[in-house]
């Protein structure tokens, strides 16, 4: 392909511009269509304006709020929960995935149940971490754990135990011992497991802290949500929306960008 | 180095069975130090067997294998380093590290003395100005030397390769084989090498068992006295050629 287009470019004395580059401005064609569709949908009262506002009208919703300092105080609060949620869920990840991964005996105790755990929709642990943990952060941040948790572990339970046998034997031939074959051999094979998992937690943490908010908080985009509705204000809604659907976005590009730049192998 | 007078390499009677299949079958062989030794069968006649019996990644089997006059599952097995068909490299280091791994594991790889060593070893595979490289930036012939120089970064009694050069094109292969020559002499490592490929053990070993059937026998021993260096087209090659061809039975 590349090469048909260079010899066309030579035979017509052109030099073609390097389109690739501009290549991912094209993602962002049909959402802009989107945008004007809903715009004209609105405008033209297919939608009434009280069900959904018009596209400029929850910008200029979210832009007072950002200027009046509410909205700040909102983000922040649900920033912090899926942070320490996300840590504290891939940090007990690592600890089972490493231990089924290695161990059959582990594996064979605790794999059946967290697979079965694993399938309890978001929404039904709220009511029980309600009554255990009370309405503070502590049962937020735990709800959002058990989302990231699974799949870091599962990933890496799996990414353990199947590192390639080849290599195995290498550490075996080579003498390498039990440590060192896992420092040097081990680890870092499941390395993309384990972020492949960390991503797919990230994602589930935005999914738990929805679950979270919107039934016991008051703060929060997820309660910024659920006050919408009470005020019957579909601008605050699809407001929110898009603020998780930002932040959803930018830190799957972060875990992204890091597993790239980790993974370049 | 073998104390014990021993052979470098000693293998009475190897049975080794895969549940109802019979691998090897009551093979002999020896190895003296210092020698090349080239395995030759056909597919399925258990030679790579017969390595994983010797580097330990196989410790049920009846008969005896000893390295140094250390039966392989008493620990002989430690004396022994493999290069293995495909070049198993580690994809997340690079080619100083992947070499490091061979390195016994009472040697610190920090240390400057063994950080020598390796690049040494690196050169003398040919692979000068890719210590750096990972491993997916080099060719199949280029991992495959890593493999070697890993090999012998563990300075052992007995080096096997286990047809370490059957994925590479017929020019890739020559050099690799000559390379492997020259390591050889250089370092004066006891070598066993396994093949299917007739040419090649006629011209890199000194003496070629020819393993034949199912279960893997001994068919033949084909001792090749050409002078080394060697050329390709010597009378005397042929001749081995054509001695383990009739082994084989071709």
């Amino acid at each position: 392909m590349a090469t048909t287009r260079e010899r066309d470019a030579e035979q017509f004395g052109v030099t073609l511009p390097d389109v690739d580059r501009f290549r991912w401005l094209l993602g962002l064609v049909v959402p802009a269509a989107l945008v004007v569709v809903w715009h004209l949908l609105v405008a033209t009262g297919v939608f009434a304006a009280h069900q959904l506002p018009e596209p400029i009208r929850v910008v200029g919703t979210l832009y007072g709020m950002g200027v009046s300092g509410e909205l700040w105080g909102h983000i922040a609060i649900t920033l912090q929960r899926v942070f320490f949620g996300v840590i504290l869920g891939v940090s007990v990840g690592i600890v089972f995935g490493t231990l089924t991964g290695l161990y059959g005996l582990a594996s064979d105790l605790f794999d059946p149940l967290l697979q079965s755990l694993k399938n309890i929709p978001s929404l039904a642990w709220v009511p029980l971490f309600l009554l255990w943990f009370g309405i503070g952060e502590g049962a937020k941040v735990l709800l959002i754990a058990v989302g990231a948790f699974f799949p870091v572990y599962l990933n890496l339970s799996t990414g353990i135990s199947n590192v390639s046998e080849d290599l195995i034997e290498v550490t075996e031939v080579y003498d390498l011992g039990r440590i060192e074959s896992l420092r040097s051999v081990v680890f870092p094979a499941a390395v993309p497991s384990l972020l492949v998992g960390i991503r797919g937690g990230v994602g589930l943490a935005w999914m738990f802290v929805v679950a979270a908010e919107l039934i016991a908080a008051s703060q929060g985009i997820g309660f910024l949500m659920s006050d919408g509705r009470v005020l019957a204000r579909p601008d605050i809604i699809v407001g929110s929306i898009l603020l998780f659907a930002f932040f959803g976005n930018l830190s799957d590009l972060a875990v992204k960008e890091v597993e790239t730049r980790v993974v370049d192998w | 180095m073998s104390s014990t007078g021993e052979r470098t390499l000693a293998v009475e009677g190897l049975t080794k069975r895969y549940g109802d299949t019979v691998a090897l079958e009551d093979v002999d062989l020896a190895v003296d130090e210092g020698e090349f030794v080239a395995v030759v069968g056909p597919s399925g006649c258990g030679k790579s067997t017969l390595l994983r019996v010797l580097s330990g990644l196989e410790e049920r089997f009846e008969g005896r294998a000893a390295v140094d006059g250390v039966d392989v599952r008493d620990g002989g097995s430690d004396a022994v380093g493999m290069v293995f068909q495909e070049p198993r490299l580690l994809a997340w280091g690079d080619v100083r590290e992947n070499v490091a791994v061979g390195l016994p594991a009472d040697v610190d790889r920090d240390e400057p003395a063994a950080r020598d060593r390796i690049d040494r070893l690196i050169e003398t595979v040919g692979l000068d100005g890719f210590a750096e490289h990972s491993p997916g930036e080099l060719s199949g012939g280029m991992a495959q030397r890593v493999s070697l120089a890993r090999g012998l970064a563990y300075e052992p009694e007995v080096l096997l390769l286990d047809e370490p050069f059957s994925a590479l094109d017929q020019l890739t292969k020559y050099e690799q084989q000559d390379n492997l020559l020259e390591v050889w002499e250089a370092q004066g490592t006891t070598i066993a090498l396994v093949t299917h490929d007739v040419e090649e053990a006629a011209y890199l070993a000194d003496r070629v068992v020819v393993l034949g059937g199912q279960p893997g026998t001994v068919e033949a021993v084909v001792d090749v006295d050409a002078e080394r260096p060697r050329e390709r087209t010597d009378e005397e090659l042929m001749a081995a050629r054509r001695a383990i061809t009739d082994a084989l039975g071709v």
